[in-house]
């Protein structure tokens, strides 16, 4: 009769100590509501107008008093503070070997996309048990991924990679949220999550519309962008070689002329296929193009995901293991996505894929 | 305090006034006399009114014109609330829905909070309270009133021609690249609204510094003057940022210049930056004037001086410095810096503080006290509950972690729907009716108007507080269809609303049918101490016969001197008997006489 009142689903390893700064918040709350409204009810009760009390030598000050209450509650809060700030960072740093999973968010659905090539829209499949990162970026206007049984949210802002991640710990279907209001159908903008036992989750990864893996796929439109003329070995012009980049630290150049030392995270290579004036990797020349305007924001994915399986110098695959402690610094802050070059080198002689495909027209998306 | 006599002239004197009477008339008849003079008979005709320069009489204005933008706001609520029965959006389609929320969201804030007590309340007190005859730039003040109405008539012309479906929050890139409806126009209205609110807290600022009384210095000011001080300060510094803001939104939106659109080489998280800036501090310019109102109540009603003056001063001085440095626990998960998360969050506890030193103080001043429940009262004690229940919640949304799960979800409607409205809006109508009598001279049904506060008390908290269940289960904001599960809350917040539509209601009957019925209230129905109480009911244009010199501090209740006016009053009830049983003797004996009573009457 009162399941209106059910408290919601627990099923991520966040969402207990969520729960429980919620409780001790709770606890603070309901004791200071009750003292001040207790108090209240009291001095109106015995000092109403007309009842005899002893009003005598009524106080207009107290320091002792005034400071017991500015006090107390300055503690409460630091203590407060301490508390859910300290269970941010647990919430906050992505753990080292989380499987990856990436999300783009359009007016008004959610395409999951997963790394091994299954797709689907607003549905997000994951296995119980192990720590999932999505990264996640937005075609349009800025989206928050939600999925309340986990207490997780994370905007998805356009132009820049945000990054969530959570551990489900209950097999079944959960709400999934747009929590940022994005237009007419916001409210539409909903899926399910779906946790799985690790065996269910390979078995479903393996059916459907499951295609060449996101590297492969990847792979293909590395080629027929014609990267390799630039990147790949032995070609005519000097470029960085792809192999072995993903979560090495790159030295980059600044524009003002300085270097500094940058982790080759997702972020930064989606930056250097949409934005590569922003960031010109140490030693070489500021000659690379811009692919913004003719791939769309899944094929972007699509290319990183494909350089990250490049793989490290040594030649394995490089997953998650070295993320920078708090990839929400890495995704937002450093990125700078305000100011387009005025100065890009159009006329240098390697934006032959770009001719050979689009013949210069942007491609719609 | 001290100040000359001041009534009006003749009230005094039964013979002048009425002498050639038959009928004797009772001292306390005397002293209800309604002037003959003042502000509101100054002038008739709607020339005089729009081109007035009577702080009061714009402040009549600001009342009439923001009722009319509570009630628009209102009717969209309506439309929200009733969408929201069912979940699925059965009422209106979700783009209407999507507008009417946005209507509502504008409406209220800012075309009814904002200027809501600073501008009826403040303009038409703070002179009153300073000892001084109008504020430092009476036509900057009209200025003001005009900047506003023309501000709200373009946001209502938007609405009128096909709406705005952003919100009130306007978030860039949505609202400047892919908005249905007039966004431009929507926030041309704003744009010009917020000039009216820095004009007018610049004028508030300078009336303050230079105008008070003689004798007025700043620790002897009643504490409305410092929380409506604290407001002004924040409407002068931090309004310009929401002109600014507003401004690059129309740039992006018309000249296609990237400021927050990344596809044009702006940045989303931008604007949420610049528009939190100005409207978090806006939060502040809602609630200090409720805070404002609430430390002229409590001490009235309590018959005590208030207590720990300086800390709740301070405490309002405090609140508005801090009010500039948390605007970043809007967007713990909009993308920013996790660090400054962290900071931000810590200078969010902060905020507690002041706010927690004013209650404590409130509370302490009914200590000892001799408490009257009459409405305003009663307005003020439900301002405490739901300030108590709104403050505390903010303390969740700035632990981040918390916040996390919490944002964008109905638990951050219900927690500034309780600061904003629940206790704004209690503190506006407590302040409504405590001053009515000084506004218009007339008592209204003290009776009706405590039904009305205890019935906004009781639809309030049923909107509102199953929306913290709502948002900690899930149920985001903004969503015109939603899970059926949601559905049972859903349905007793607005069957709450109902209630609290009945409570904004009432008023309207009682407060206008006393101006004509009400008895006459005097120069200081309250038995009040401040310099407000000391003129006439309603004051004359210039407030003040001669310029009251000011030699103590403010409240100075004194429950003696309460019982000797009680007794004087119980003198007056018995003088008003045997006059009335003289009059009967005296009918008796003229009937004796052959003669009519109604030829004695006349």
């Amino acid at each position: 009769m009162f399941d209106f009142l059910k408290w919601p689903e627990t099923a991520s390893t966040v969402a207990g100590q969520i729960d429980f700064v919620f409780n001790v918040l709770n606890a603070v709350t309901i004791f200071f509501t009750l003292l001040v409204v207790a108090c209240v009810i009291y001095f109106v009760c015995k000092y109403r107008r007309g009842v005899k009390a002893d009003r005598s030598n009524a106080p207009d000050e107290g320091l002792a008093i005034e400071l017991t209450w500015t006090i107390v509650p300055g503690i409460i809060c630091v203590f407060l503070f301490g508390l859910a700030t300290y269970v941010y960072l647990q919430v906050v740093r992505t753990p080292a070997g989380a499987m990856e999973i990436y999300v783009v968010g359009k007016q008004w659905m959610w395409k999951v996309q997963h790394p091994e090539g299954r797709w689907a829209m607003n549905e997000l499949h994951v296995p119980v048990g192990r720590k999932v990162k999505l990264t996640m970026i937005s075609e349009d206007v800025i989206h928050s991924f939600f999925i309340p049984a986990f207490r997780v949210k994370q905007d998805v802002l356009p132009g820049r990679f945000s990054t969530l991640w959570f551990e489900a710990t209950k097999v079944g279907q959960y709400h999934l949220f747009c929590a940022e209001y994005c237009g007419t159908k916001h409210s539409g903008m909903v899926g399910t999550v779906h946790v799985m036992e690790p065996a269910d989750y390979e078995k479903w990864l393996s059916e459907g519309n499951a295609k060449d893996s996101m590297a492969a796929r990847g792979e293909k439109l590395f080629r027929e962008l014609g990267c390799g003329g630039c990147h790949g070995p032995g070609a005519s012009v000097r470029a960085p070689m792809l192999n072995g980049l993903y979560n090495k630290p790159v030295p980059i150049q600044l524009p003002d002329g300085s270097t500094k030392v940058i982790t080759a995270d997702a972020r930064y290579i989606m930056d250097s296929i949409l934005l590569p004036e922003q960031e010109i990797a140490g030693g070489y020349k500021p000659i690379m193009p811009t692919f913004k305007n003719q791939i769309n924001q899944e094929e972007t994915l699509l290319l990183t995901e494909y350089i990250k399986s490049l793989g490290t110098a040594n030649g394995s695959r490089n997953s998650a293991a070295a993320e920078p402690a708090m990839p929400g610094v890495a995704a937002s802050e450093n990125t700078t996505l305000a100011s387009p070059s005025t100065s890009r080198p159009v006329n240098e002689p390697l934006a032959g894929a770009t001719q050979k495909r689009d013949n210069g027209v942007p491609r719609s998306r | 305090m001290e100040f000359k006599e001041n009534r009006p002239s003749g009230a005094h004197d039964p013979v002048a006034d009425n002498g050639q009477s038959a009928m004797a008339r009772s001292t306390a008849e005397l002293e209800q006399e309604f002037p003959k003079r003042h502000y509101l008979n100054s002038g008739y005709g709607v020339k005089s009114w729009l081109f007035t320069l009577d702080h009061k009489r714009i402040a009549i204005l600001y009342l009439l014109s923001i009722t009319a933008y509570f009630f628009l706001g209102g009717l969209a609520a309506l439309v929200v609330r009733l969408n929201l029965l069912t979940p699925y959006s059965t009422f209106v389609r979700p783009e209407i829905y999507n507008r009417a929320f946005t209507m509502h969201g504008v409406m209220m804030v800012f075309f009814f909070l904002i200027p809501a007590i600073p501008a009826v309340l403040g303009n038409f007190l703070v002179p009153l309270m300073l000892g001084t005859k109008d504020l430092a730039f009476p036509k900057l003040n009209l200025l003001s009133w005009y900047l506003l109405v023309v501000g709200a008539t373009l946001a209502l012309l938007a609405m009128l021609v096909g709406g705005v479906d952003t919100g009130w929050t306007f978030y860039a890139p949505y609202s400047s690249i892919y908005a249905n409806g007039y966004v431009v126009l929507t926030a041309l209205g704003i744009f010009l609204a917020g000039f009216s609110s820095i004009l007018t807290g610049l004028n508030f600022i300078i009336t303050v510094h230079k105008m008070r009384a003689p004798g007025l210095t700043w620790f002897r000011l009643p504490l409305f003057i410092w929380s409506i001080y604290a407001t002004s300060l924040i409407q002068v510094l931090a309004t310009p940022v929401l002109a600014i803001t507003i401004l690059l939104l129309a740039v992006e939106t018309i000249f296609k210049v990237g400021i927050f659109e990344p596809k044009l080489g702006g940045d989303p998280v931008l604007f949420q930056h610049l528009f939190w800036f100005y409207s978090h501090p806006a939060v502040y310019i809602m609630l200090l004037p409720g805070m404002a109102v609430m430390s002229e109540l409590i001490t009235c009603y309590s018959r005590k001086p208030i207590f720990g003056y300086k800390f709740v001063a301070f405490a309002s001085l405090g609140i508005a410095v801090i009010s500039f440095l948390v605007w970043g626990h809007h967007m713990f998960v909009s993308g920013q810096s996790p660090y400054a998360g962290i900071v931000f969050s810590f200078l969010s506890f902060l905020v507690a503080i002041p706010s927690a030193i004013k209650v404590f103080n409130w509370t302490a001043t009914l200590y000892k006290g001799s408490i009257r429940l009459d409405a305003p009262m009663i307005y003020a004690l439900c301002f405490i509950g739901l300030f108590l229940i709104g403050g505390l919640t903010g303390l969740y949304l700035a632990s981040i972690a918390v916040d996390l799960h919490v944002t964008d979800t109905y638990f951050v409607v219900a927690h500034f729907h309780y600061v904003m409205v629940g206790a704004t809006v209690s503190a506006f109508m407590g302040g409504i009716h405590f001053w009515w009598p000084k506004m218009t001279g007339r008592l209204y049904s003290d009776v009706w108007a405590r039904v009305a506060a205890i019935t906004l008390f009781v639809g309030f908290n049923l909107t509102f507080f199953p929306q913290f269940i709502l948002g900690y289960q899930g149920m985001p904001r903004r969503y015109a269809i939603y899970a059926p599960e949601f559905q049972v809350l859903n349905v007793m917040s607005t069957a709450g609303a109902t209630i609290m539509a009945l409570g904004y209601l009432l008023p309207f009957f009682y407060l206008l049918s006393s101006l004509r019925n009400g008895k006459v209230a005097g120069p200081n129905p309250w038995r009040a101490t401040g310099l407000e109480w000391q003129t006439s009911s309603p004051p004359t244009t210039f407030n003040f016969d001669t310029i009251p010199i000011v030699k103590v501090g403010p409240y100075a209740y004194n429950p003696a001197a309460d019982e000797a006016e009680d007794a004087r009053l119980e003198l007056i009830e018995t003088e008003k008997k045997l006059i009335e049983a003289r009059n009967n003797l005296a009918v008796e004996r003229a009937s004796g006489d052959g003669l009519k009573k109604e030829d004695l009457d006349s």
